[in-house]
């Protein structure tokens, strides 16, 4: 332990592997390593306080077990949900390995829901479907539609149970390289205790990153409030490339005006989206599967017909969900909570009344480029020996320009236990990479910036006016113009940033100061978000250009990688350097993507 | 059918007054009730209410969460005598004539704010073995019934906020009892048909600190933000020590 001149208490901790992240990645990566070897989990909040445990409506593996069903029917879903943008090999493991991933959580536990005969019930999920698109197929495992909370808990049981080391609210900041024989390695990360305000510096051979998404950036998003994408702005701050950030998910139906998040599962037990005048608008979209096309093309459905004046409601801003001709009894069993969400929040009775939704900002299909083996890349092929990241903080490419449902949390469990595999792998036989002497020194020069100041600039205000450039400018519809609008407002908000006003100055418990260094994270993947969607210009899953409206595989058929310039920007977003990577196609040439 | 949509928008807006009560240990020892006008919409909630405080009024105002929508279990709070979730309170059901009284659960130490100490909390928890106990090695799934599976359906939803173990008269006086929440995460085990664990924790629970301290106050079902049956799920591990698990 030591102390600095600002009375800042450091403690320094040695573990083989390092987890930056207690959801379903971090803790399914954390149950492969703990056995072997020495590892801490790193979470900002308590394990099952993550937000694995909203996701709601089940797990994809091609089971089998109520109708007939295949991985490389799987695979070929994900690749064309994805709009082509996949990497088919990481998609055939994904498929492959889910039969296994499902069947390790139901023997650690899990409480699915059964079938008649006592086997995994399965039901169906938007753009699965049997043989390469012929008919919807029941591939979704499912626990009622709490799904991602029985992942949660029986993840962290089995962590309770395998006795791992968690160091909960605790806030890493920033991952601490080194050289070694001319070359940048992991050595560490840095961590912010939000009881104390004492900074950690955790040494690891392997440093596995699971933080998880930043839905934050947007107004009206599913995600929790937590969700402001540290780990991935640290690697971004470190100079190491982002993979696909124009591709954020849109999930068709968040309750109107709040954003919180009813299950593509309702549309999967048979729920219809219909328009102010009751018609079911997505025979017009989606004449085969309807209602269960991929969530990109059912969100911009939606918006379309709000924007052409067929929404519903007094302001006509929303559609609606209608569930009013399903039997009360199989909403009990198998929609109970979103159910509930409704009746709480709306106050509307979907048993007899139709649920007023619009969508909500919801997943990261970009993130922090990985291989197949979890390890992080530092160019289109270059591994960083040591790192690893998983979940929706990486980007495989398993999810492409759009993911479907149930697709991440077989993601999280899949690529969670290979980085925990891999990690330790590596861990086994490599050395300590050394903790430089000034290792906390960029965290020391955060928590300045911000515990410091005497700005009058309000943290609340900032962030909400980012919200609301990303909600206007870069959500459902894009254009040029709409980007360089955001971009300038980021620039200047990021201006006013530098006169931010932090209240508390406490050091124990100080979530005012960390809600500011949170707000740093917002605006570096904002920019690179906005960046790479500008410089994307075509249309391809989750990122629709209306100024170029359709896909353009001649030009665009490559993932965009973002990095960070060592520069100041003369105009916004100079400090970025969009590049691209070949996709990788095995089996599945693109077509045009017909539902 | 459009006519029989309900309307939502037009949410109209009102000015609420909250009593927080705040204790910053490292400012004063002193505990205090500070008052708070905001004006909230219809669709608020008591979490909205307090980012309101914090992100408007005083950023030093510090209480947990996360979800916003009664799922993460951050933000059990006291609300007006009752223990709930922030995020699950619409401000609109509750007496707004008068001021709302938030203060943090009981029976934790407090930290700051709204803030307390929850290790003792996940302690009682994990010392019942929250996890299942199997010898069998299965190649694919082990097989039960539906039936099998409703049979502890209602307890597998805790999402450990402690409304229910900080609402418990008997915890209050006695830190050391076990509490509705880890008794409520033994059943979700105890009942379940896969589990070979059950002696294990019925013999922990039937502990002096165990279920027999339960005096079947119902404090806990009514506080549980996730309509779990938490007495009847204490009664029923009352009965499986008494009778072996039907």
């Amino acid at each position: 332990m030591s102390l600095n001149e600002h009375g800042t208490q450091t403690h320094h901790h040695q573990y083989d592997i390092v987890i930056v992240g207690a959801g379903g990645a971090g803790m399914r990566a954390a149950i492969e390593t703990g056995p072997h070897l020495k590892t801490a989990v790193i979470s900002k909040l308590f394990p099952t306080r993550s937000h694995t445990g909203a996701a709601q409506g089940g797990m994809a593996a091609a089971l089998a077990n109520v109708e007939e069903d295949n991985w490389e029917w799987h695979t070929f879903d994900t690749v064309k949900g994805g709009d082509y943008l996949v990497d088919q090999d990481a998609a055939e493991i994904l498929a492959k390995e889910s039969v296994e991933a499902v069947i390790d959580l139901e023997n650690m536990g899990l409480p699915f829901n059964r079938t008649p005969d006592g086997k995994i019930d399965q039901r169906r999920f938007g753009g699965h479907t049997r043989d390469h698109g012929k008919a919807p197929v029941r591939r979704s495992c499912y626990a009622a539609d709490r799904t991602g909370h029985m992942i949660l808990q029986t993840l962290y049981q089995n962590c309770v149970k395998l006795g791992i080391e968690f160091f909960n609210e605790f806030y890493v900041l920033d991952l601490v390289m080194n050289d070694v024989n001319g070359k940048q390695r992991p050595s560490a990360v840095v961590a912010y205790e939000l009881a104390t305000g004492d900074l950690h510096v955790f040494q690891g051979k392997s440093i596995i990153f699971a933080t998880g998404g930043f839905g934050k950036i947007y107004k009206t998003t599913s995600n929790a409030h937590t969700l402001t994408g540290d780990g991935v702005g640290i690697i971004w701050r470190k100079g190491l490339p982002l993979e696909d950030m124009e591709f954020y998910q849109f999930h068709p139906t968040g309750l109107a005006g709040l954003g919180i998040l009813l299950s593509e599962a309702a549309r999967g037990e048979g729920g219809i989206l219909r328009n102010a005048s009751g018609e079911r608008f997505m025979e017009r979209y989606a004449p085969t599967i309807k209602d269960l096309a991929p969530r990109d093309m059912v969100a911009r459905a939606m918006a379309n017909e709000v924007r052409e004046g067929r929404g519903a409601g007094p302001h006509k801003d929303y559609v609606l969900l209608d569930l009013t001709h399903l039997p009360p009894e199989v909403i009990d069993a198998k929609l109970p909570d979103i159910t509930e969400f409704a009746r709480t929040y709306l106050g509307v009775e979907p048993y007899t009344e139709p649920v007023p939704v619009f969508p909500t900002a919801h997943y990261a299909m970009g993130g922090i480029p990985t291989n197949v083996k979890a390890e992080v890349l530092s160019d289109n092929n270059t591994v960083v020996p040591g790192l690893y990241a998983a979940g929706e903080c990486a980007c495989v490419s398993v999810h492409g320009a759009n993911r479907l449902g149930t697709n991440s949390l077989l993601d999280i469990n899949v690529f969670g236990k290979r980085a925990g595999r891999y990690a330790v792998e590596y861990a086994k036989d490599a050395d300590f990479v050394p903790v430089p002497e000034n290792a906390t020194s960029e965290v020391e020069k955060l928590l300045a910036l911000t515990r410091n100041s005497t700005g009058t600039e309000k943290i609340a205000v900032l962030r909400k006016e980012l919200q609301d450039t990303m909600d206007k400018n870069a959500q459902v519809y894009r254009t040029e113009d709409s980007l360089n609008e955001a971009l300038d407002k980021i620039a200047e908000l990021r201006a006013r940033y530098q006169n931010i006003q932090v209240q508390d100055r406490g050091k124990r418990f100080n979530t005012d100061l960390l809600e500011a260094i949170e707000l740093g994270f917002l605006f570096d993947l904002s920019d690179v978000l906005v960046m790479t969607a500008r410089e994307r210009r075509e249309s391809r899953g989750g990122h629709f250009r209306e100024d170029y409206e359709t896909r353009n595989d001649e030009k665009f058929m490559v993932h965009s990688m973002a990095y960070k310039l060592d520069k100041k920007p003369e105009r916004p977003g100079e400090d970025i350097r969009v590049d691209w990577k070949p996709v990788t196609i095995t089996n599945y040439p693109p077509m045009e993507r017909k539902y | 059918m459009a006519e029989d949509i309900k309307e939502i928008a037009e949410v109209p807006s009102f000015t609420v007054t909250l009593m927080v009560r705040r204790y910053d240990p490292e400012v004063s020892e002193e505990v205090k009730w500070v008052d708070y006008d905001v004006t909230v919409y219809g669709t608020d909630r008591v979490l909205d209410a307090l980012h309101k405080i914090k992100w408007e009024i005083d950023g030093s105002l510090t209480f947990r969460r996360s979800c916003a929508h009664g799922v993460c279990g951050s933000d059990a709070m006291r609300i007006n005598g009752r223990n709930r979730l922030a995020c699950k309170t619409l401000i609109k059901d509750l007496d707004i004539t008068q001021p709302i009284y938030v203060e943090p659960i009981k029976g934790l130490a407090v930290e700051k704010d709204l803030v307390v100490n929850m290790e003792p909390f996940y302690k009682a928890y994990r010392d019942i073995n929250p996890f299942l106990i199997a010898t069998d090695k299965p190649e694919k799934e082990r097989i039960q019934s539906p039936e099998d599976r409703a049979r502890f359906e209602d307890t597998t939803k805790c999402i450990l906020c402690a409304a229910c173990t900080t609402s418990c008269p008997v915890f209050w006086t006695d830190g050391q009892y076990f509490g509705p929440a880890a008794i409520v995460n033994a059943h979700r085990f105890i009942f379940d048909s896969r589990d070979e664990g059950a002696e294990v924790r019925l013999d922990i629970l039937n502990d002096k600190e165990g279920v027999w301290r339960c005096r079947t106050t119902f404090n806990c079902t009514e506080a549980c933000p996730r309509g779990i049956q938490v007495t009847k799920a204490i009664a029923e591990v009352k009965q499986a020590i008494l009778r072996g698990r039907a």
